[in-house]
């Protein structure tokens, strides 16, 4: 880097000079490798250093996830919103175009449809929907911290030997269809599934308990699914711990069961609240578990708006419920953010 | 390597203190930490080999040695966090085998000083007190007075990230003290400061260790900071412990090739001892050019093959003969090969006929305006009777 970026304001104070002496400017740029030798006439031009810093490279790299986010993210964004601000109608497609041209005046007019968002607060149905989606959520966020924590506890714990194989195990149902996962547990918690024939077999119970079609299913559904999510963050934040740190309290006189609630348990909480919120998220906006897994009661916002779609065709009132849904989920991800700056600020300290 | 004589280095308030304190002299003595044939391995791998030692009361006791000699071990096992393989280690009279570190009266600082990331300075420090269940009061009247001692009072409320380098080693210093250990044990205390502020830290924890009168072990590599700071050095090497003494001891009278060769910089000649007497022994040495008259009494047998250490400070370097001595007795010649000006002192370079060659450091006593002494100019050494040291293996 400095020798590239050295000769060139050496250059120029050479060049502002009375005599700008020849012989230099054919050795710098055959000092500057290819690549970089577009970036020289610039701070050459200006006489500035600072400017040397200056490379169309990094521009294009910098531009990649953002043309990305734009294509995949905004854009489909806008589209939705837009939907989302239009009136149903017997078409295709089977929404109002937002903008209309009125022939006569020769002028075109924004029509802004408030009907799908004001439907959202006057019906029960999405509130209770919304309210139930973030309960189910809640408690499947806790049910994967209660049994995430302790298997990720005991992967940092082991021989460093089997970190990765432990680990891989984790991850290894990824490897696997999540839809035939969900489809498993049916197979499992039916009346005449796996569990309630074990049950049955050991005479623990006389008559199979109805877990398939109830929101406990739910919750075993979410939970599995999610679990990895909660222990790999997790398991990130308790390996890197410094272990002297418990060596330290233990010789200050603080028992290991002590030292455990004292300093793993507050440190780890940056990786609790990123498991968390990675398995928060996703599990407010989940469809396939529900759907399959849960009785017509388990209500979830990602089969209202499924069934707005598919079976309502209202294509502008199901916008407004994904709309309304990512707001509802951007104040966890912006928490979500400011933890992760925290955790990076502490890390440097 | 200019190495500062030992004894300008140590505080002249230690030698007043250590004319009083010298209990490894006294028989009589009780150790207040005694190893006893403790042996450490890891697998197949020896760390700490057969180590046995004692450490009195208000002792500043050093463990040096370089990376991989087992002082940190040995350490950790005063500590309990390590158990020793065999052998065993007592505090005050008390058997340690089988207590955990959270049942043991020694505190340790920790070489990454080990702070507590999410509690503040006080919450640090007061840590220790918690576990033990001080009242609330005490806690704090002991945390505020901690915190003065280590001369960080306005500092309680901060978190360790929110400190310097200079504080944090500090905290952690107060956070091992407040709990009044029986023994405070020192991993590398100084290793992460700046040169500077370890100069100046080492005469701190000095001072400290004075006003609080806790026995002090600290585990170093720095052999400078050994000598500094220590009642006693303990050098350590591959597992064992080649010599324990006060630091003018182990400087001075070195009694092995290791001891000698690891702290400061000497010359060794080898030779073969040819006189053994009660007052002196004679050892005569191709390799030096002439006979080596030591001062003392080496208790090795005539013809035993062996080395003489003498440390380049006391060599005298000169273009004349010398005056006085016996010629052909620690007077040798040999024409200078390197110079090194440090300012205080110049370091000769002198290859000797035998091609052996030899280190000379000679205060500059006069600013030098023209050499004196300059490049292969043929030079005389000479040192006194009492410089050199014979060694062993």
């Amino acid at each position: 880097m400095a020798a590239i970026s050295n000769p060139v304001p050496g250059g120029s104070r050479n060049s502002a000079g009375l005599v700008p002496p020849e012989p230099v400017e054919p050795v710098t740029s055959g000092q500057a490798p290819g690549g970089a030798g577009a970036a020289e006439p610039g701070p050459r031009g200006s006489g500035l250093g600072l400017l040397s810093r200056f490379r169309p490279g990094r521009g294009v790299v910098m531009a990649i996830p953002y043309g990305w986010l734009l294509l995949f993210f905004l854009i489909p964004f806008l589209i939705v919103l837009k939907i989302s601000l239009s009136e149903a109608q017997l078409a295709i497609p089977p929404f109002t175009p937002l903008t209309e041209t009125l022939a006569e005046e020769g002028r075109t007019v924004i029509t802004l449809f408030w009907d799908n968002y004001r439907r959202l607060t006057g019906d029960d149905l999405y509130i209770i929907a919304y309210l139930n989606s973030l309960w189910i959520a809640f408690v499947s966020t806790i049910f994967c911290l209660l049994i995430g924590y302790p298997v990720a506890y005991a992967i940092a714990k082991a021989d460093p030997r089997w970190r990765a194989p432990l680990l891989m195990l984790i991850i290894l149902p990824f490897w696997t269809s999540f839809l035939i996962r969900v489809y498993a547990w049916i197979g499992i918690l039916s009346d005449t599934g796996l569990l309630n024939n074990f049950l049955m077999m050991l005479g623990i119970i006389d008559s199979p308990l109805r877990i398939l079609y109830t929101p406990t299913a739910t919750y075993i559904g979410i939970t599995y699914s999610y679990l990895p999510f909660m222990i790999l963050p997790l398991y990130a934040t308790l390996e890197k711990m410094d272990n002297t740190l418990l060596e330290a309290a233990a010789d200050l006189g603080c028992p290991p069961w002590k030292a455990f609630l004292t300093i793993t348990l507050p440190l780890s909480i940056p990786g609790m609240l990123a498991g968390s919120l990675l398995v928060f998220i996703p599990a407010t906006g989940e469809f396939v578990i529900p759907e399959l897994l849960g009785g017509p009661d388990t209500l979830m916002i990602g089969r209202v708006l499924w069934s707005e779609f598919f079976n309502n065709r209202d294509w502008p009132v199901a916008s407004a419920v994904a709309i309304a849904l990512l707001l509802f989920l951007v104040v966890p991800i912006m928490l979500f953010q400011n933890v992760q700056g925290r955790q990076q600020e502490a890390g440097r300290g | 390597m200019a190495m500062p004589p030992p004894t300008a280095a140590a505080s002249p308030s230690r030698t007043a203190a250590k004319t009083t304190l010298e209990p490894w002299r006294d028989p009589q003595a009780k150790p207040y930490v005694r190893v006893e044939k403790v042996t450490k391995k890891f697998g197949d791998f020896t760390a700490v080999d057969d180590v046995s030692l004692s450490i009195y009361r208000g002792e500043f006791f050093s463990l040096l040695g370089g990376s991989g000699s087992g002082k940190t071990t040995l350490l950790r096992m005063l500590a309990g966090f390590e158990q020793p393989t065999e052998g065993r280690i007592f505090i005050d009279g008390v058997d340690m085998s089988g207590v955990p570190p959270y049942e043991r009266p020694v505190n340790m600082m920790f070489q990454s000083y080990a702070l507590f990331p999410h509690m503040t300075v006080e919450g640090n420090i007061a840590f220790g007190l918690h576990q033990d269940k001080v009242p609330k009061a005490e806690i704090q009247d002991r945390v505020r007075e901690v915190l003065e001692l280590v001369q960080l009072a306005q500092f309680g409320k901060r978190k360790p990230h929110q400190l310097s380098g200079g504080q944090r080693q500090r905290v952690a210093l107060a956070r091992a003290l407040v709990k009044r250990p029986k023994i405070l044990l020192l991993d590398e205390p100084l290793g992460a400061l700046d040169k500077k502020l370890r100069e100046q830290t080492q005469f701190e924890l000095v001072n400290i260790q004075e006003k609080v009168g806790i026995t002090f072990v600290i585990v170093t590599h720095d052999q400078e900071e050994a000598m500094t700071m220590s009642s006693r050095i303990a050098v350590m090497n591959r597992g064992y412990i080649a010599q324990v003494g006060t630091p003018t001891e182990i400087y001075e009278y070195p009694n092995n090739r290791f001891v000698a060769e690891f702290i400061g910089s000497v010359n060794t000649f080898s030779g073969r001892v040819i006189e053994s007497a009660q007052d002196h022994s004679l050892v005569r040495s191709e390799e030096a050019g002439c006979d080596l008259y030591i001062s003392h009494p080496s208790h090795i047998a005539t013809g035993t093959p062996c080395w003489v250490a003498v440390r380049p400070e006391k060599v005298t370097i000169s273009k004349d003969q010398p005056m006085g001595g016996e010629p052909g007795r620690n007077q040798t010649q040999g024409v200078v090969k390197e110079i090194a000006y440090l300012g205080d002192v110049s370091i000769y370079d002198v290859e000797l006929d035998s091609g052996k060659r030899v280190r000379v450091t000679a205060p500059n006593v006069t600013r030098r305006t023209e050499m004196p002494i300059t490049w292969e100019d043929r030079v005389h050494l000479s040192w006194r009777p009492f410089a050199g040291s014979v060694l062993t293996e």
